[in-house]
Formats: structure tokens, C-alpha cells, sequence
């Protein structure tokens, strides 16, 4: 049963590695990585570590996708607003 | 270098990579082997000194010199966070206007509130019994404090969270596992050491100086993420750049 | 499965560093970092693990009843979960920097603003 466990928690955490790496959208790469995060404290937890589990399942599938959203979101501000700046001094030419 | 060749220098590497990985993985101990030297030693160690959760007493007792180096990793980084997102002179803030919420989010979020700070409180204090410690508690109850943003809005955010305060925790966190180590050296024994009595096997006063270290680290890691929270969210919803206002010009 | 833990963390770690060096934005650079850090805590607790063995926490089984697992790989697994999601908000916040002095966060027109 744990083997069984085990071997599907392994297979999940490597295809969710790979689904991170390669969604190239850093905002969708954020909720691909929060799963990568559910799924390693599941093979944590079916490797007798629960608290490495525990761990890992509030910084990786909360914290630190939160975060990079957030960047995100600053960094598309901050390209809208250069935008705007580059538009208005076309008009102003 | 061009972007063909970087992905051959890259490919080349993995590869390589890959194939002593591979044959190393081969010479390694089979996986769930019974052969765990240091682990049995470990986990006497733990015994004697009566910590129930023996990877607490790892971290805080037995290697706690390489806990000191961790915390202060998380110390600097969140030290230089705060620098990197400063509100410079060129850039001001505005307030985020309230949106609604839905009932059922509100009710959900302000009754999960209290709960959750509570297991992180539990989590924290029970580091030394049963799995937990200050590094996944001090998570969880900067996390609990963050479901107000969700539940209410971003200014009751912030009215629950002046920040100076969570910096000195943060700060207060770190000097407490400083001193705690340096009581080692006062009670005549080596830095950190675990000097104090040991208490009884599975309660809450046992393991000696592994609930005041995991306390200290409690303290550090809760103020740390809400920091670090705090200065992304400034960031992303209040802090604009004078090129922003170039959208109300336009 | 005597090696596959081995090699699932292996193949996590090429993954993360395959996305990191192709990575045409610094966001998705970092989120890749994060998945590479995350391929040493599954070949520590691999090299951990006891076939049969229960959590090394003695809270509710008798000491020396059971077999546990390996400690040691759990502390230093458990401590870096932390500190690396705060050494990844140093990096996300020096790429905040970045795109405010330049304005981008690929890498490629990083290096060309350089000359």
C-alpha cells in the first residue's frame, strides 16, 4: 500500500516539476508549482517525514507561489505603466 | 555566444549530468535500506536528552550551531527584501480601494482566522513532542493573519499589521537564539549546548533549551513571512512609480 | 523501485536547471530555481527512508519499539523548505528591481542592454 503510494506520489511530483518548468507564463507556473508544493508534502508524509510534510505545505503550495503572483503583477505594472509613458511621449512628438 | 551554442554547452552538461548521476545512483544504499548510522545515533542522542520528536532535537540541539547559520540566512535575505522594495523618493503610494466580498468568503475567512493562528501557535509550542517547531508554526501563523486580506480587505491588513513591530520580532527572534546559545557558554559548557534540565520525557518542559530555541525560531520565521508578505503586497497594490502616472495623462 | 526516488530526483534537478538556463523571463527563472531546490529534499529523504519504519517522533510509540526513519536528512531538509522560500523572495525582489531599472525581465535583452 505505501509503496503503491509512494510510487504514484514520486511519479505526480516529477510530472508537476516538469508542468512548472515548462509553462513558460510565470503567473500559471505560480499554481503549477502550489500543486508541485501539495505533492511533495504528500511523498514527505509517505516517506515518514511529517515534518518536512508540514513545511513544505505552507511555504510551497502558499507562500512562495503567492509571492512570485505578486511579482507578477508589480512587474506587468510597471511594463504597463513604461507603456503608457512611451505612448504619451509619441503623442506629445 | 549565440543562443544555439549556449543550448549545446547546456546540453552537453545535463547530459553529463545525467549519465554519473545515474551511475552513482546505482552505488547508493538501496532505497529503505536498514543501514542508517547516523540516524540511529541521532535519534539515541535525542533520547537522552528526552525530546520526543527527534528531528526537534536535530535541529535544536544537536546541530543547532547549523540552525544558527539557517536563521541567519533567513534573517539576511529578509533583510535585503526589505531593502530591494523600499518606497523609493520617486515613487508614491495610493490606497487600494475596498471591494466587496462575498458573504460566504468573509464568514469562511474570519472563522478560519482564529483557528489557524491556533494550530500555529500549537504547532510552534508542540515542536519539541510531535512534528512541528518554530519553522512550519511561525508559517502558519503569518499565513493565519494574511486570511484577513482575503476575508475583510487590504486595510485591515494593514491595521493588524504595522510593520515596525514584526520587524523587531523579526529581529528579537535572532538575538534570542544568540543568547539562548551564548547561556551555554555562562553555565561554563560549549556554545549552544544544552544545559538545562532535561524535564520529563514528552511533555511540553522537556528537552531542555529545544523549546526556547524553537520558540526564538518561531518568532523569527512569523515575523519574517509577514515582512516579507508586507513588502510584496505594498509593492503590488500600493507603491507606484512616477511612470505610472503617465496612465492618467494619457 | 530501488532506485527510482534516486532518479526522480535527479530528473527534477536536470528539469529545474533545463528551465532555468532557457528561461526567457526572470519571473519563470526563479519559479524553476524553486523546483530545483526541491529535487535535494526528495534524494535526502529518499537516502532517509527505512523500509517499514515509522516517523522518527516519539510523542505516541514506545522508544526502541519500532524502527524509524533517518532524522538528520529531515533537518536539513525541513530548515531549508523555510530559508529557501526566503531566498526566494530575495531573488523576486531583485528581479522587482530590475524591471524598474530596465523595464524587462528577459534575460536576453538584459544582456543586450549592456552592449
Amino acid at each position: 500500500m505505501d509503496d503503491v503510494l509512494g510510487g504514484l506520489a514520486l511519479l505526480f511530483v516529477a510530472a508537476a516539476a516538469t508542468a512548472a518548468v515548462l509553462n513558460r507564463d510565470p503567473a500559471r507556473q505560480a499554481l503549477v508549482l502550489s500543486l508541485l508544493g501539495l505533492g511533495l508534502a504528500v511523498l514527505f508524509t509517505v516517506l515518514q517525514a511529517p515534518d518536512v510534510g508540514l513545511s513544505q505545505l505552507a511555504v510551497g503550495s502558499a507562500i512562495t507561489p503567492l509571492m512570485i503572483l505578486l511579482t507578477v503583477r508589480k512587474v506587468r505594472r510597471i511594463g504597463r505603466g513604461r507603456q503608457a509613458e512611451d505612448d504619451g511621449k509619441g503623442r506629445s512628438r | 555566444m549565440s543562443r544555439r551554442f549556449r543550448l549545446c554547452v547546456l546540453a552537453l552538461g545535463l547530459l553529463a549530468f545525467a549519465a554519473l548521476f545515474t551511475a552513482a545512483c546505482a552505488e547508493l544504499p538501496p532505497f529503505g535500506g536498514d543501514r542508517h548510522p547516523y540516524g540511529d545515533r541521532a535519534v539515541h542522542a535525542a533520547l537522552l536528552r528526552h525530546t520526543a520528536n527527534t528531528v526537534s532535537a536535530v535541529n535544536f540541539d544537536q546541530r543547532a550551531l547549523d540552525t544558527l547559520g539557517e536563521e541567519s540566512i533567513l534573517f539576511a535575505s529578509v533583510l535585503g527584501t526589505v531593502v530591494l522594495l523600499r518606497q523609493t523618493s520617486d515613487e508614491h503610494r495610493t490606497v487600494p480601494k475596498p471591494s466587496p466580498v462575498p458573504d460566504r468568503t468573509r464568514r469562511y475567512g474570519l472563522l478560519a482566522l482564529p483557528v489557524t493562528l491556533l494550530i500555529g501557535l500549537y504547532v510552534v509550542a508542540h515542536g519539541q513532542l510531535s512534528p512541528g517547531g518554530g519553522f512550519q508554526g511561525g508559517v502558519v501563523v503569518a499565513t493565519a493573519v494574511h486570511l484577513l486580506y482575503i476575508a475583510v480587505d487590504y486595510r485591515a491588513l494593514e491595521r493588524v499589521r504595522p510593520l515596525g513591530p514584526y520587524e523587531i520580532a523579526d529581529a528579537a527572534g535572532e538575538a534570542a537564539y544568540v543568547l539562548t546559545g551564548a547561556g551555554g557558554l555562562l553555565a561554563g559548557a560549549a556554545y549552544l549546548a544544552n544545559v538545562l534540565p532535561y524535564g520529563t520525557f514528552n511533555t511540553l518542559s522537556s528537552g531542555g533549551t529545544v523549546p526556547l530555541l524553537n520558540a526564538a525560531v518561531g518568532v523569527e520565521v512569523a515575523a519574517a513571512v509577514v515582512v516579507l508578505l508586507a513588502r510584496f503586497l505594498g509593492q503590488a497594490l500600493e507603491i507606484e512609480g512616477d511612470e505610472d502616472r503617465g496612465e492618467g495623462k494619457g | 523501485m530501488s532506485v527510482l526516488p534516486y532518479l526522480v530526483a535527479g530528473w527534477i534537478f536536470l528539469v529545474g536547471v533545463y528551465g532555468m538556463a532557457t528561461s526567457r523571463d526572470l519571473v519563470h527563472a526563479v519559479g524553476c530555481l524553486s523546483v530545483t531546490q526541491s529535487s535535494t529534499y526528495v534524494l535526502l529523504l529518499a537516502v532517509g527512508y527505512r523500509k517499514g519504519g515509522s516517523a522518527p517522533v516519539f510523542s505516541d510509540i514506545e522508544p526502541g519499539s519500532r524502527p524509524v526513519v533517518d532524522p538528520v536528512v529531515q533537518a536539513l531538509a525541513l530548515t531549508d523548505v523555510v530559508v529557501g522560500a526566503t531566498v526566494t523572495a530575495l531573488l523576486l525582489a531583485l528581479v522587482v528591481q530590475i524591471a524598474k531599472r530596465h523595464g524587462t525581465t528577459d534575460p536576453d535583452a538584459l544582456s543586450e542592454l549592456k552592449g
